[in-house]
């Protein structure tokens, strides 16, 4: 996994609140057996004319105004489907970073699980952000994941991360590495409650 | 807080912990893994790129649905990238070991309805798929949840997931129901009023006479839409209607061992004074037959209402989406398609209460109206009790099992611009192929909508 210890840069702001993974990601670009390509699918029928496939030149990412490493969004960001497709098309596309007032939990985990860190900050914040974005898009957002914060202009607001996943994003450690290291403790469970026998289907 | 009170969730959720990390997340146990064909390809390729086996195979179970057909499943998938992908799927499961009930087979479905049908889901299990319906198997009072493929790669190599314990939340909902209310219109009720970020960090146990009164069926369907209002899962307390569902299915417990689970599981209820972190509760008087006319599905109404006038951008932006307007009836939108299928709505109790709403009538001319019912078994028993008969009669077309019209991989997509009323658990931009425009429902009233063509209140038998 990527490691994210610290990140300046400019924004893209994308209003809209309750985006769903679908928007993220349509369900038609997930017939893929590897993780890689999807960002050019990302936010597709937003992104793309429907009928003739040409960038729509009012959606945000077609924009040459904005670009950066962090996303700014509407409340409830990534609400919807477990893909993780969406964290990937993100990631893909080359964000680091998702700002917003409120994240949906399963997007939340898939994103960490991917080294790209969803930033909850308050609702006037965001606000701020978003306004300043589009006075200037040259403004850039300061993320610090050691000290949890996030700067912008004369603001810095602290975002929670929970203690043992800001350790896996400093150092790049996933939890698979972290769960097979605690295979034994794991049997023992098993033995324990008789786990393994009882459940047993076939 | 006396401490020693626990609810339904916390006694399932500490039962399955194996160990916690001091200021960190807890190791937890999952008891059974779900996988399909679209979230598991990368999880194997990620366990292969490490050298690690699977470490419990024997507690996976896999099928193919998302992405499959709904004519002609017994010749090849046309669709290459379909075809590869369910494909990958029979080729993982066999290197692996893996139980799969792939196209084809007797036990083929909808994954959320075929492990419950097969007794595969039982009461105080902690069940996960890479499938954020997964929340369907609370039904039976187990902790079911959704997770992404890199937390299915994890299940794979550990049988564990590391987690933070969520908060509880509790919905009651007691009262009599009203006429033609169904459990879809008791969940699109509650996300109206709660929103679709309500649920958000919370796992929800539903209570009160309007869930113990209702069929498993009825239990899942709302459970399935637990994760629509944002909650990590949903479940209701096992019961006798549990047990008596549970009994008997292929893989449920038996003899003495039945004996001793059902004592277990009839430990699984929430003690008298234990806390919750939220608590709502709704009177069943106040539910009417529901839809949803935005692009979330917590932008709901009862069928007496008219679209209500949007409180903010994202509203506005849904409305024209959907081409309604502030103030216009339900009654003027032109049905043209009708969709009774999905996880949430594809079990056979849902094809029967259509079928009798539908018995000696025709679906209007101009729906197009899809029966994808959620597996073989589902199909086998439209058939025994004469359900395709009615279907055919009425104009409706029956398909093979699988998501089909719900998020629309396959062939089965609703046109632009289009209306479809749709028995399935989203409504967002595009779900059901670009530009269509979904409305949520429950059967009965996608039933009534595919035989007038539009969408209008039932008659008041009183």
């Amino acid at each position: 996994m990527q490691k994210l210890v610290v990140l300046k840069s400019r924004a893209v702001p994308l209003p809209a609140e309750n985006i769903d993974t679908d928007q993220i990601i349509p369900a038609r670009f997930l017939k893929s057996i590897d993780r890689k390509g999807f960002g050019e699918n990302l936010f597709r029928d937003w992104r793309f004319n429907i009928h003739t496939g040409e960038p729509n030149p009012d959606f945000v990412l077609n924009n040459p105004k904005f670009s950066g490493e962090i996303l700014v969004a509407g409340n409830n960001f990534g609400c919807g489907s477990s893909r993780e497709h969406a964290a990937w098309s993100l990631t893909d596309y080359g964000f680091k970073v998702i700002i917003s007032s409120y994240f949906a939990d399963i997007f939340k985990g898939n994103a960490l699980n991917n080294g790209l860190l969803p930033v909850k900050v308050s609702e006037e914040f965001l606000k701020e952000i978003l306004e300043g974005i589009n006075e200037n898009p040259d403004n850039e957002i300061a993320i610090d994941v050691e000290l949890q914060s996030v700067s912008f202009k004369d603001t810095t607001e602290t975002f929670e991360i929970d203690s043992y996943k800001k350790i896996c994003l400093l150092n790049g450690y996933d939890d698979i590495d972290f769960l097979i290291s605690r295979k034994q403790t794991i049997t023992e469970f098993e033995l324990k409650t008789q786990k393994a026998n009882e459940q047993q289907l076939f | 807080m006396n401490n020693s009170k626990k609810t339904l969730f916390d006694k399932v959720w500490d039962a399955h912990v194996v160990e916690t990390i001091p200021d960190g997340p807890q190791i937890i146990y999952i008891d059974k893994h779900l996988i399909h064909e679209v979230t598991s390809p990368q999880a194997f390729a990620e366990l292969e790129s490490r050298n690690l086996e699977i470490f419990r195979p024997e507690q996976i179970v896999a099928t193919a649905d998302h992405n499959v057909p709904t004519l002609h499943q017994e010749q090849p998938i046309k669709d290459e990238l379909s075809r590869n992908q369910v494909e990958q799927l029979t080729e993982n499961c066999k290197k692996n070991n893996i139980e799969l009930f792939g196209l084809g087979h007797q036990y083929q479905g909808i994954v959320h309805i075929i492990a419950p049908e097969l007794g595969i889901t039982q009461p105080g299990m902690s069940i996960v798929c890479g499938d954020s319906h997964t929340s369907t198997h609370g039904a039976f009072g187990s902790i079911a949840f959704g997770i992404g493929t890199s937390q299915v790669a994890q299940v794979f190599a550990s049988q564990c997931l590391l987690l933070n314990k969520p908060k509880s939340m509790r919905i009651t909902v007691n009262g009599t129901l009203n006429e033609n209310v169904q459990p879809k219109d008791v969940i699109l009720y509650i996300i109206s009023k709660i929103g679709t970020d309500g649920g958000t960090g919370y796992f929800c146990e539903y209570a009160g006479n309007v869930f113990e009164e209702m069929s498993m069926e009825g239990r899942m369907t709302v459970c399935n839409m637990s994760i629509e209002m944002g909650a990590r899962g949903g479940m209701i307390a096992p019961d006798e209607t549990t047990f008596e569902y549970v009994k008997g299915r292929k893989f449920a417990p038996k003899g003495e061992d039945w004996n001793e689970k059902v004592a277990y599981w009839s430990t699984l209820k929430t003690d008298e004074g234990a806390a919750f972190d939220e608590e709502l509760s709704f009177d069943a008087s106040d539910i009417y037959p529901m839809i949803t006319y935005g692009t979330n599905p917590g932008m709901g109404i009862s069928i007496r209402e008219v679209i209500p006038a949007p409180q903010n951008e994202s509203e506005e932006k849904a409305l024209k989406y959907m081409g309604l307007e502030a103030g216009q009836a339900v009654n003027s939108i032109k049905v043209n398609y009708v969709f009774i299928g999905s996880c949430t709505n594809a079990r056979i109790e849902d094809f029967r209460s259509a079928a009798q709403y539908i018995k000696g009538k025709s679906k209007s001319e101009a729906v197009k109206a899809l029966i994808v019912p959620g597996s073989q078994q589902v199909v086998k028993q439209i058939y025994e009790e004469g359900l395709d008969k009615i279907f055919n009669e009425a104009g409706f077309q029956i398909r093979q099992p699988g998501c089909s019209a719900c998020l629309a991989m396959n062939d089965d997509k609703i046109p632009e611009g289009e209306y479809c009323v749709s028995t399935s658990n989203r409504n967002f931009e595009g779900r059901q192929g670009q530009g269509a425009r979904t409305i949520l429902a429950s059967p009965l009233t996608a039933a009534k909508a595919a035989i007038e063509g539009k969408i209008s209140a039932f008659e008041s038998v009183n």
